[in-house]
C-alpha cells in the first residue's frame, strides 16, 4: 500500500482560482439565456432591419431602404407618424398613474376596519388581465349601449364614439390602461410608506409641518425608491401598450390609435403582414427610443449605488 | 380527442375494409390541418375524414383543427417546419406569398386529371398561379344583399336592379327612420365588400381585377367615380352610424331589431339571421344592383381551398384526399344545410334547397357574366388590401377625405407593387 502525498502547493487549477470563477458559474445560466433571448436578438433585429424579407422565402438585402421608408412615412404623417405620436401622449399622459396611485395609497394608508379588504379591492384591476380590462372599456365606451353615453346623456352630452373617434381614441385607451396601472402604483407605494420613519414625522411635526408640506419635505423623499421603480414600470408600461390596443380597436378607426410596438406587429406578424425586415425597422427605432430611458434609469442607479 | 378519433376511424375502416376491398393501397401516416373551427364546419369536415379513413383503412389519419383566425399567422411556421401533409386555405392572391416560397405543392396534375379538369373548370382560375395549379376548392359562397323583407313590404319597396331604384329605395327606408345597410368595419374586410361591388358594377370585372394587380393609378378618375357613388350613399345616411366601432357579427342586431333594413355579405351572415329570430319571410336576397349599364355583372364568391404542403411527407395519400373531397357526392354532402350550408364546387354536385343557396347558384351561374372575384383581401396582395380597407373606413367615415385617402393609396401602390 502505498501512502497518499499530501501535495497543497499542487494545488488543481480550480482551486487557486475558485474566488474569481465562482461568481461567473453562478451568473452562467442566467447570462446564456439573457444572450439567447435578449442580447443576440436585438442584434438580429438590427440586422434583419436591413433585408426585406416576407417570412417565407429569400431575404434580399436592401440597405437602408426600410428606415427611408419611415422617413417618408414620417414626412407624410402616414402610420410610421401617427404611431410615434400615439407613442408620446402613452408616454406623458401614463405617467398620471404615479401620482394617483400615490394618492389612493396616502388615502388606504390608514388603520381602520376592514382597510385590507379596500386594499385588495384597489388592487384588483391591477390583478385581472390586460384583456379583460380592454373588453370591460369597450363595453364601456360602446356608442349604442355603453354606459359611458348613458351618464353622459344624463347631463344632456354626448353620444360620443371614443373608440371610433380619431380624435379621442387614444386617449380613450390610455384611460383604460390607467386603471391597472393606477393600481400598480399604489401597491409600490403602500409598500413604501410602510418603511416610512415613524420619528422623523414625529420631529417634522414638531416642527410644525403638517398637510401638503409634511407630505412634500418628509414623506416624498423617503419615498424615492417607490418613486423610482413607479416611474421605470410606468414608463416600460407605455412604451409596450399593446395589448389594450389589440383588443380594443386593432389600431383603428383606420389606425388613428397604433403605437410602434402594434404597427411593428401589424406588419410583419398580422394577418396582412408580410415585412418582417420592416417590421424590424420599426422595433429598432422602438429599441433605440426604450434605450435613452435604460440608459437614464441606469445611470441613476449606478449614481445611487456609488452614493451609498 | 385524437385517439378516439383514430380508433374510430381504425373500427369503421375494418367494417368496411371486410366489405369492398379499398381501391388504393395507400399506407402510412395523413396528417390533416384544418381552420374550420366553427361547430358546424368543425364536425363537417371530421365526418367527411371519417368517411375517407373508411375507404383507405391502411392509413393512420391524425385531424388537426386550428382556431380560424391563429390559422392565418400559424399558417407560416406548419409550412416550413413539422408539415402537415393536407392543409386549408384561401383561393387566388391570398395564396401567392406561399406559393412563391415554393411551399405549396404544384397540383397541376389532379387538374388534369378529367375528373377534376371537367367539373371543377369553373374555380380553376382562383386555383392557378404562373400557369400552374396549387390546390384545389372545396366550398365557396355568394355576397350579396341579405334583406328583411318585411321592412321593404311595410314601405311599399320592390328589389332594386338599378342604381336609380338603389337610391330611391334606400331614400324611402332613411325617411323611415332606419338605416339602408348595417355593417361593422372594425376589422375593415366588410368595406372590402363593398368597394368590390361597387368597384365591378362602376368599371367592370376587368377593371377591378387591374387595380388589385396595381397596373391602374388609384387617383384614376374611374377609381374617383366609384367612390362618388359610394358617397351618393354615405351623404344620405344609408350605413349605420359608428360602424368604424363594431365587427361585422356586432352589426347583425342593427338589422335583427328593424333599425337597419339590409347587409352586404357573404351567405355565412344567414345562420346567424335565423338564430337571431328572422324567418325566412323577414329575410330575402337580391344580386347587387347594376350600376353602370355598359359593364357587365361580376360577383364576389370567396372560395375556400384545399393544398398540399411542398414540404409534404406523404404526398400519394395526401392527392387521394383531394381527389375525395372534391368529388361530387362529398362535395353533395358537406355543402348540405345541415353541414356547411354552402355552394359545392363540383359542376356534377346538387346544391340545397336553402332558398338562399339555390338563388345564389343561379346568380353565380347565370347571372355573373363579367366573371368571380374572390374577395378584395383575396385579390389584392396582402399589404395593399390591408392598407386600402383601412382607406375604404376612413373613407366610410369621413367621405370628404376621399381625395387624401386616394392619394395615399396611390402612393402605397407605387410601393407596394414595384418589387
Amino acid at each position: 500500500m502505498t501512502a497518499v502525498v499530501d501535495t497543497p502547493e499542487q494545488e488543481s487549477w480550480f482551486h487557486r482560482n475558485q474566488q474569481r470563477i465562482a461568481p461567473w458559474l453562478f451568473l452562467a445560466p442566467g447570462l446564456l439565456f439573457f444572450m439567447v433571448y435578449v442580447i443576440i436578438p436585438v442584434f438580429q433585429s438590427f440586422n434583419l432591419s436591413l433585408y426585406e424579407w416576407d417570412g417565407l422565402g429569400a431575404a434580399e438585402y436592401v440597405g437602408m431602404r426600410n428606415y427611408e421608408d419611415l422617413y417618408w412615412e414620417w414626412v407624410d404623417r402616414d402610420a410610421f407618424y401617427i404611431s410615434l405620436k400615439n407613442n408620446l401622449i402613452w408616454l406623458v399622459l401614463y405617467l398620471a398613474a404615479i401620482p394617483a396611485g400615490l394618492f389612493i395609497a396616502l388615502f388606504l394608508n390608514q388603520t381602520v376596519w376592514g382597510i385590507r379588504l379596500y386594499k385588495s379591492l384597489f388592487f384588483f384591476p391591477f390583478v385581472i388581465s390586460q384583456v379583460v380590462v380592454g373588453l370591460v372599456f369597450t363595453w364601456f365606451y360602446d356608442p349604442t349601449f355603453g354606459l359611458l353615453n348613458e351618464f353622459l346623456g344624463l347631463f344632456g352630452m354626448g353620444p360620443l364614439n371614443v373608440l371610433g373617434d380619431e380624435r379621442f381614441v387614444t386617449y380613450g385607451i390610455i384611460f383604460a390602461g390607467l386603471w391597472p396601472q393606477t393600481a400598480y402604483c399604489m401597491i409600490l407605494y403602500l409598500t413604501g410608506l410602510n418603511a416610512v420613519d415613524p420619528e422623523q414625522i414625529e420631529a417634522g411635526r414638531l416642527d410644525g409641518a403638517k398637510g401638503g408640506r409634511m407630505l412634500w419635505h418628509i414623506i416624498l423623499p423617503q419615498l424615492r425608491p417607490a418613486t423610482f421603480i413607479a416611474f421605470v414600470v410606468t414608463i416600460i408600461g407605455a412604451l409596450r401598450s399593446f395589448d389594450l390596443i389589440s383588443i380594443m380597436t386593432q389600431g383603428g378607426p383606420f389606425g388613428s390609435s397604433r403605437v410602434l410596438a402594434y404597427y411593428m406587429f401589424e406588419v410583419a406578424l398580422s394577418e396582412y403582414g408580410f415585412r418582417m425586415g420592416y417590421g424590424a425597422a420599426i422595433a429598432v427605432i422602438l429599441f433605440l427610443i426604450m434605450l435613452c430611458f435604460i440608459a437614464y434609469f441606469l445611470w441613476s442607479m449606478y449614481r445611487e449605488e456609488k452614493g451609498h | 380527442m385524437h385517439s378516439m378519433f383514430k380508433r374510430t376511424a381504425a373500427a369503421l375502416a375494418a367494417s368496411v375494409a371486410l366489405a369492398a376491398p379499398a381501391a388504393a393501397e395507400l399506407t402510412g401516416e395523413l396528417r390533416i390541418f384544418l381552420d374550420t373551427s366553427n361547430p358546424a364546419p368543425r364536425a363537417t369536415m371530421e365526418a367527411m375524414i371519417e368517411r375517407f379513413a373508411a375507404e383507405h383503412p391502411g392509413l393512420e389519419i391524425e385531424t388537426t383543427v386550428i382556431d380560424r383566425e391563429a390559422y392565418k399567422t400559424q399558417i407560416r411556421n406548419f409550412l416550413t417546419a413539422d408539415t402537415p401533409d393536407v392543409a386549408t386555405w384561401y383561393a387566388a392572391n391570398r395564396m401567392k406569398p406561399y406559393v412563391e416560397a415554393g411551399l405549396f405543392e404544384d397540383v397541376s396534375d389532379l387538374w388534369a386529371e378529367p375528373e377534376i379538369a371537367d367539373n371543377l373548370a369553373s374555380t380553376k382560375g382562383a386555383m392557378t398561379i404562373d400557369g400552374k395549379q396549387w390546390g384545389v376548392p372545396y366550398t365557396y359562397y355568394q355576397w350579396g344583399v341579405y334583406y328583411r323583407k318585411d321592412i321593404f313590404d311595410e314601405l311599399g319597396l320592390t328589389e332594386p336592379t338599378t342604381w336609380e331604384e338603389e337610391l330611391a329605395n334606400c331614400q324611402k327606408i332613411v325617411d323611415s327612420g332606419r338605416a339602408c345597410y348595417t355593417i361593422g368595419t372594425k376589422f375593415l374586410w366588410t368595406a372590402g365588400g363593398w368597394f368590390d361591388y361597387l368597384n365591378m358594377r362602376t368599371n367592370g370585372f376587368d377593371f377591378h381585377n387591374q387595380l388589385a394587380n396595381g397596373e391602374i393609378s388609384w387617383e384614376d378618375d374611374r377609381v374617383k367615380q366609384t367612390f362618388a357613388n359610394w358617397k351618393q350613399l354615405i351623404d344620405m345616411g344609408a350605413f349605420i352610424d359608428n360602424h368604424q366601432t363594431y365587427s361585422w357579427q356586432e352589426a347583425l342586431p342593427f338589422m335583427v331589431n328593424g333599425e337597419a333594413a339590409a347587409y352586404l355579405m357573404g351567405n355565412f351572415a344567414v345562420a346567424p339571421l335565423r338564430e337571431a329570430g328572422l324567418s325566412d319571410d323577414q329575410l330575402d336576397f337580391y344580386q347587387f344592383v347594376a350600376i353602370n349599364p355598359d359593364v357587365e355583372l361580376a360577383e364576389d364568391a370567396p372560395t375556400d381551398t384545399f393544398h398540399i404542403p411542398a414540404n409534404a411527407s406523404n404526398k400519394e395519400a395526401a392527392r387521394e384526399f383531394l381527389r375525395f373531397a372534391v368529388s361530387a357526392d362529398e362535395q353533395t354532402e358537406i355543402n348540405n344545410g345541415a353541414n356547411l350550408g354552402q355552394l359545392p364546387v363540383n359542376a356534377q354536385s346538387a346544391v340545397d334547397d336553402d332558398k338562399f343557396l339555390q338563388q345564389g347558384f343561379t346568380m353565380l351561374s347565370s347571372n355573373s357574366p363579367g366573371g368571380v372575384a374572390q374577395f378584395w383581401d383575396r385579390d389584392a396582395p396582402a399589404e395593399m388590401a390591408k392598407v386600402s380597407m383601412e382607406g375604404f373606413q376612413e373613407f366610410m367615415v369621413k367621405p370628404d377625405n376621399a381625395d387624401k385617402i386616394l392619394a395615399k393609396l396611390e402612393r402605397a401602390r407605387e410601393r407596394i407593387y414595384d418589387n
